[in-house]
């Protein structure tokens, strides 16, 4: 049990470690660049003293380093200063985002995961079938499709074709539960399928890995059924691989998510980046991409840590 | 080389028959194409017809024309931009792998750091500071993009690297440029060429994502991303021609994989 703490705890003081570098990367990437923001903004035909006043607005006449641990201070207590674009504060706009962005991942996941992990199991115990060949088919297809196309195509097919659900997935809070997942069906979908392929050739990967081994030879040939030495004797151990794949593709979810939110116009905090970026609303970008940056670091980490607290040899050491 | 064509599965052919239409799409685009590339030919959205094969997009060009232009700019900006990430990202890995030491320590953790970044988050931060212009662009995907092929080419060197005759060069006096140049370079190539058509796919798909939101190749210039965004009005009326574009991209990427999957194929020595 001890060696497993310690290498667990290796690894969330490396997570730590990357989320203060990247952070760093946020403030000194902004900062290095050539120009000044202030002029930048406001354009170069501005007075002198406006472009003094802005900047000390933006507390640009601090020494960095102030500002940065004054930037990541307030990243901590949820203030990220206030947005460039209309001066409201960056909390109030991120808050309902984030949460949005969250929904939409956890229930696209919530679709995903199961039925990609059957089928995935499903491929490994009739392989190189037609079912088979058809998976690997549409593994290729989407990595190969951009993620919009795919959006398209469902959006064509089932808000403009046959008029089931909308094509604008418009939320808020009045609206109860099953409105909500009625809003966010076709997005949902979208990110369904754009993940479920990779993680179903993972699980069909990680499963037929250990068919090859020995003790499944054994349970063969006591004359087990094929799927009872599936589920109870391969898949426990290839639980690690296929836990590792879910959290990176959680991972994937989230930050995915950019361009689906901005197909269905869905009020997520990927909406709201992409809009900053176009508004060069600097302070907005740099909280929402560290937002985004620590919820993808945070994911790979429990990817990392999971796989290796459910790896069965790390787990009963001799 | 012909040989190898006449055993290459159905699957290769098609997307080598698929990478061929595109690329004699993109070099004489202006000699098949209709009309000019940005000339205004009739109305809004006109359905498909024998004038306007594709029909008409959201300012009345000629949608036919826009793809054939399309192809040419979106296709050569990715790979102008896969070709410098290569460039940076080969002589990273091989300089970490045959110096080793600091300089492989340095590199490494800073490569680990950017790769711990998700991508598209990373390139949005970047643009909203330097804006879109087409070599802001290309520079800052291409150095993002690099960080995937230095890892490889520094695993992939780090083999070759242990081998006798890179030891017998070192001994024979040859400099640092010459060993990666001549000794390493053309053992890594297979393994290199293979990962070339994957990350030109990543790229492609990329930039064409990054013009989808706004932020890519920007108008009036013909890119199937940026036609996919300025069309994608029409679908709500029914008319489905945003989905040229977006199957345009597609399309050329099943193709580049295809060959990529049959290319690892060959390349691994199996036999079925």
């Amino acid at each position: 049990m001890d060696s497993i703490a310690k290498l667990v705890l290796k690894r969330v003081g490396m997570g730590l470690v990357t989320l203060i570098v990247i952070s760093l990367v946020f403030f000194v990437g902004v900062e290095a660049l050539p120009g000044d923001l202030a002029e930048e903004i406001l354009g170069q035909n501005a007075l002198p003293e406006t472009v003094e006043a802005f900047r000390k607005e933006l507390k640009l006449d601090l020494p960095p380093h102030v500002r940065y641990f004054s930037w990541l201070g307030g990243f901590m207590k949820g203030d990220f200063g206030n947005s460039l674009a209309n001066g409201r504060p960056i909390a109030d706009l991120i808050g309902w985002r984030l949460s949005n962005t969250l929904f939409l991942a956890l229930s696209a996941a919530a679709i995903a995961v199961p039925i990609s992990i059957i089928l995935g199991i499903l491929a490994a115990l009739y392989r190189n079938s037609l079912f088979d060949r058809a998976i690997s088919m549409a593994t290729l297809s989407t990595i190969s499709f951009p993620e919009f196309f795919v959006a398209y195509i469902l959006m064509a097919l089932l808000s403009v074709q046959l008029i089931i659900f909308p094509s604008i997935s418009n939320i808020n809070d009045q609206m109860s539960l099953a409105e909500k997942l009625h809003a966010i069906f076709l997005p949902c979908l979208t990110l369904t399928l754009v993940v479920m392929a990779h993680m179903m050739r993972q699980t069909r990967a990680a499963i037929i890995n250990i068919l090859a081994s020995p003790y499944i030879e054994m349970a063969k040939l006591k004359g087990l059924r094929r799927l009872r030495i599936i589920v109870l004797h391969a898949f426990p151990n290839a639980l690690s691989p296929v836990i590792n794949v879910v959290a990176l593709n959680l991972a994937y979810l989230v930050v995915g998510a950019v361009i689906i939110e901005v197909v269905f116009v869905y009020p997520g905090l990927g909406q709201l980046l992409v809009d900053s970026v176009s508004k060069r609303d600097i302070p907005v970008v740099q909280a929402s991409g560290l937002i985004f940056a620590t919820v993808y670091i945070t994911l790979n980490l429990a990817a990392d840590v999971l796989s290796i607290v459910s790896n069965p040899r790390l787990r009963n050491p001799r | 080389m012909f040989k190898l064509l006449n055993q290459s599965p159905i699957s290769a052919r098609i997307g080598l028959a698929i990478v061929v239409i595109n690329i004699v799409a993109a070099l004489f685009a202006p000699l098949i194409a209709p009309f000019g590339e940005t000339e205004v030919v009739g109305d809004v959205w006109l359905p498909m017809s024998f004038d306007h094969l594709l029909g008409t997009d959201q300012l009345g060009r000629d949608l036919f024309t826009r793809i054939l232009y399309g192809a040419r700019n979106t296709i050569a900006i990715a790979f102008v931009t896969t070709l410098l990430s290569f460039v940076v990202g080969i002589v990273g890995g091989f300089l970490a792998a045959t110096l080793k030491g600091w300089t492989d320590l340095a590199l490494s953790r800073i490569v680990d750091v950017m790769m711990a970044i998700p991508i598209l988050i990373f390139a949005l931060t970047v643009l909203s500071v330097v804006g879109t212009s087409m070599v802001a662009l290309i520079l800052v995907i291409a150095l993002l993009d690099s960080t995937r092929v230095y890892r490889l080419s520094r695993a992939v060197a780090m083999d070759i690297e242990a081998l006798d005759f890179v030891e017998a060069a070192r001994l024979r006096g040859e400099k640092i440029w010459w060993l990666m140049r001549h000794e390493i370079l053309p053992n890594a190539m297979p393994p290199l060429v293979a990962e070339f058509g994957l990350r030109f796919c990543f790229v492609f798909l990329f930039i064409a994502a990054l013009s989808f939101l706004g932020l890519g190749i920007q108008p009036p210039t013909a890119d199937w991303g940026s036609m996919v965004r300025e069309n994608a009005g029409a679908i709500t009326f029914g008319i489905f021609i945003p989905l040229w574009p977006a199957g345009a991209i597609a399309f050329l990427t099943v193709g580049v994989n295809l060959i990529v999957d049959w290319f690892l194929h060959v390349a691994s020595g199996l036999k079925d």
